[in-house]
């Protein structure tokens, strides 16, 4: 509730113009891309300055309101709905990039930065941020800390919590916190800026983060494989990586996908094909010319039927429209989309899509998977209509499954997008209870009132492993 | 009439706002609302959201209020209107859209909603009338407008408006300029200045029926018969039906669906006697509204199979140049870039052709231009409602143009024309710079050809 006293004291920071309790400010940041999450927040804060996050944090301490911060809202783990109300505190107003460093190849930004703007930005310098999730053009490197996002690059070159050397926070008593810097050794006590990276805005409010560049390769190639059988795209990926070459890219479609992708796009995809890999390397010329042709004998030994190099990168564009198609394709088939991010150890992939299918089927769903498969990081993709009950209930069911299997393989529920309101339910699946009470104590030391994005990572009520299916 | 008509007769009377939300929950495409999964692709792309920061300005937002109204989450208000009344409708966002949300159909059911049962004040309903139902669709009234602007700008009485300081009192500085940009004026349309039918005159490649539109056959008639003749010199024999009438884009755009049908049904009747193998319009805000005839008539017992019939046959004129006999082009030593018609680029989907025909022009250097898919804020009349956005978008848009150093503008939409003229007088570039729709240059060109003029090639100047 916030009550005209405390309207008083929030407008008094910030102004009338950037603290809004009006319907439409209140419902437009009530939800976030995670589907059929939704969730009115009490006011709309938008802080300019590090100082003003303070500020408005001890007044939200003194009166206990939660205080949800939040970049684009284009997260898919519910992680910015507000759901115990309180303030949503839009960070887009702090979008300024505060140094570049060539010396020590560092980026310092403010968390409202789009993630595209920080690439364009280096990239003209000869220099590269590689963390891509699909959402860059419009996320913000606060929201990409904050989840720790990944993307399509993540086998070789890492995820955002590799490239974040140091990080200004606020506490949720309004004190500010520096950790790291530009350093790439520092032991200094525990490592909070990895602690910060992927804490989904529960324990502090990220204020100014200074990011690691490295250099940007000079020539990139794609190639594409198809395959009749799903186990030789396995055997292809894991023999390409144990002999040693690490592409930039090894995405995986499922047969489901292609059908899909193919009549949306018409870019000529063999819809009989149990599974096609999107291959690309960077680097050198040298290197990246040598790789390439060494993946296409893999690819044939281990029984692709057919293969296409491009010849330039623009050709490699095209190559690869496929799987940048993939979610346009899917969206447009039915009205609601469920994206999941079951990860599994790279061996499992074709195991678990098997499984992923046998559940589909067992449930009468329609779910179609590709993803990253040299992180073992697979999409499996729901197309349902949310204002079907019965079938979102059955798709609860097959989810459920989907996890239980990924963790039976291995894996996790989530492996990019963060555990929120969505997964919270199956988190102690993958942690255990005991390490979801070390992670309650750290919250505890971080955020004692608990008003940092309450009700999220941890569930109130917990999800019981249904055993015998 | 202030008031909302009573659709019911319960007990107690409702308000108006109480109708519109009814309304809406009836009218709404459910579908529609659903796909949209708030990813939020369409962010970036959103120039009201680029503009203000604000999640309720932009398309995600917007559809996320129209879905709170549906789902009885909020009522509609005076504030809900504003914010649709300041989306520029440019649709920049269904493009960037994966799931293909068509949020200019949602934009329009909502506004339909609010033009019928919303309270608005009896000089704003009696002029909205006026406009909508009584001047763009009528030939007569648009004449005699064009002749009374011709008088002004050609009497001297715009020469004495603005030097004796009257305009300065009576109108908003972009008002003045926005009147001194305007080209002259005419009574004589294409059809009293071509007839209505021009032979091809290379080849056979079709029938096209020309649209010649309501204000482009006021302001820029010249454009439409260097329309015609292009289209000749394509190879399609042209013919220019006098009983077609406004597109009534304007009408749809401001809420008035019902008379945008009525257009609709007229237009369709015509062509369709006119027995056409294509429809050329060169305006991408008349071509956008005119392919979603089916859409608009759905339903519809009569019109709306013919509707299909119809909405297959339209294309922009650069489309069918393309498609067509290649062009007598001669040389242009220029450098030219060129803006997108939202409308023609998101609505109809056409980009790659006006760029293919500039290009094509021997001695024309071509540079792309920087956000050329950024809305102007032309947006129909959104230059006359929400002045401050849109001057301030335009001029966002000028630093662009301004970096090209192009020395011809081009574009596809009369709004567009327009508010780049305005916006070349604004930067202060008239002496290195002219805006020029893409028919009149390529018309030129055709002429350098034949040696018969030199640039400069609007048409429509004075």
């Amino acid at each position: 509730m916030i009550t005209p006293e405390i309207q008083a004291e929030l407008t008094a920071i910030v102004g009338e113009e950037r603290f809004r309790t009006d319907p439409e400010s209140r419902i437009s940041h009530s939800y976030d891309a995670t589907p059929m999450f939704q969730s009115l927040p009490d006011g709309v804060i938008y802080p300019a300055s590090t100082g003003e996050v303070q500020k408005i944090l001890r007044i939200a301490s003194n009166y206990s309101i939660p205080v949800v911060g939040r970049g684009s809202g284009s997260n898919l783990s519910a992680d910015t709905v507000p759901s115990k109300g309180g303030l949503v505190m839009v960070m887009t107003r702090m979008n300024r990039i505060l140094e570049l460093d060539r010396n020590n190849h560092t980026l310092t930004v403010q968390p409202g930065v789009y993630t595209q703007t920080i690439h364009d930005t280096v990239e003209k310098e000869g220099l590269f941020y590689p963390p891509d999730p699909s959402s860059m053009a419009i996320s913000t490197i606060g929201g990409n800390i904050a989840e720790c996002s990944g993307g399509l690059r993540g086998l070789k070159y890492g995820t955002t919590k590799d490239y974040v050397l140091g990080l200004e926070a606020v506490l949720a008593n309004g004190e500010v916190i520096r950790t790291g810097g530009k350093l790439y050794k520092d032991v200094a006590g525990y490592d909070l800026t990895k602690l910060l990276v992927g804490s989904e805005g529960t324990l502090a409010i990220i204020t100014e983060a200074t990011l690691k560049l490295i250099p940007l390769p000079e020539s990139r190639r794609a190639m594409v494989a198809h395959y009749t059988d799903l186990d030789a795209a396995a055997r292809t990926v894991s023999r390409i990586l144990s002999e040693g070459i690490i592409p930039c890219t090894l995405e995986f479609m499922d047969q489901k996908t292609i059908q899909v992708v193919e009549e949306y796009a018409n870019i000529g995809l063999p819809k009989e094909m149990a599974a096609i890999l999107l291959i690309e390397q960077d680097g050198p010329p040298a290197v990246v010319e040598n790789d390439i042709h060494q993946i296409r004998k893999i690819c044939q030994e281990t029984g692709a039927t057919h293969m296409e190099m491009a010849q330039t990168e623009a050709e490699g564009t095209r190559v690869l429209a496929a799987r940048r198609n993939a979610l346009a394709a899917l969206a447009r088939l039915r009205p609601t989309l469920i994206l999941e991010d079951t990860t599994v150890p790279r061996s499992e992939i074709a195991p678990m899509v098997r499984e992923i299918n046998r559940i589909a089927d067992k449930y009468q769903l329609n779910i179609c998977t590709f993803g990253h498969a040299g992180d073992g990081n697979l999409h499996p993709t729901l197309l349902t209509d949310a204002r079907d009950p019965e079938e979102i209930e059955r798709a609860e069911l097959a989810f459920s499954d989907i996890f239980a299997a990924a963790i039976r393989l291995g894996g996790t529920v989530t492996g990019e997008h963060g555990v929120g309101l969505a997964k919270a339910p199956y988190l102690e699946w993958k942690t255990g209870r005991i390490a979801i009470e070390v992670m309650k104590g750290i919250k505890k030391a971080f955020d004692p009132q608990g008003i940092l994005n309450p009700g999220k990572i941890f569930a109130d009520t917990l999800r019981t492993e249904r055993v015998g299916d | 009439m202030a008031t909302a008509p009573k659709k019911n007769s319960s007990t107690l009377p409702e308000s108006p706002w109480e109708a519109v939300g009814k309304e809406l929950k009836l009218t709404l495409d459910q579908d529609q609302l659903t796909h949209c999964m708030r990813c939020g692709f369409c962010l970036p792309a959103c120039p009201t959201y680029r503009e203000t920061g604000r999640e309720a300005a932009s398309p995600r937002g917007r559809i996320a209020l129209m879905k709170a109204v549906n789902d009885g989450l909020m009522s509609p208000d005076e504030s809900f209107a504003d914010q649709l009344k300041y989306c520029l409708g440019c649709r920049a966002c269904e493009s960037a859209c994966p799931a293909d949300v068509k949020f200019g159909r949602l934009l329009e059911q909502s506004r339909a909603a609010i033009h019928e049962y919303a309270p608005r004040s009896r000089g704003v309903r009696w002029m909205e009338n006026f406009f909508f139902r009584h001047f763009f669709s009528s030939r007569s009234k648009l004449q005699l407008a064009g002749a009374l602007i011709a008088f002004y700008q050609k009497s001297g009485l715009q020469r004495l408006f603005h030097h004796s300081g009257l305009a300065e009192v009576v109108l908003p500085e972009h008002l003045r300029q926005m009147d001194k940009v305007l080209p002259y004026a005419s009574s004589k349309g294409v059809v009293e200045r071509t007839g209505t039918f021009i032979p091809s005159k290379g080849g056979s490649r079709g029938r096209v029926g020309l649209f010649r539109g309501c204000i482009m056959d006021v302001l820029f008639a010249k454009t439409n018969c260097n329309t015609a003749e292009l289209l000749s010199a394509a190879g399609y024999e042209v013919v220019i039906p006098e009983t077609q009438t406004c597109c009534g884009a304007l009408q749809a755009h401001g809420g008035d669906e019902k008379h945008a049908k009525e257009l609709a049904r007229a237009n369709l009747r015509t062509f369709k006697e006119a027995e056409v193998d294509w429809i050329a319009s060169n305006a991408g805000g008349c071509g956008a509204q005119l392919v979603e005839i089916p859409h608009l008539l759905r339903g519809d017992p009569e019109y709306a199979e013919e509707a299909h019939w119809f909405a297959d046959r339209i294309r922009d004129i650069s489309q069918l140049l393309v498609a067509g006999s290649p062009l007598p082009l001669g040389e242009v030593n220029a450098c030219v870039t060129y803006q997108d018609s939202c409308h023609l680029r998101n609505g109809m989907k056409v980009s790659e052709a006006p760029r293919r025909l500039l290009s094509a022009i021997p001695g024309t250097r071509y540079v792309e231009l920087v956000e050329s898919d950024r809305c102007c804020g032309s947006a129909g009349i959104y230059n006359l409602t929400q002045p401050v956005t849109s001057m301030s978008l335009l001029d966002e848009k000028m630093e662009h143009v301004k970096e090209s150093r192009a020395e011809f503008l081009v574009t596809t939409n009369p709004g567009c024309l327009l508010q780049m003229k305005l916006g070349i007088q604004r930067a202060g570039l008239e002496d290195r710079m002219q805006a020029v729709h893409l028919v009149d240059f390529l018309a030129e060109s055709i002429r350098q050809g034949a040696g018969k003029r030199k640039i400069p090639s609007d048409q429509n100047e004075k």
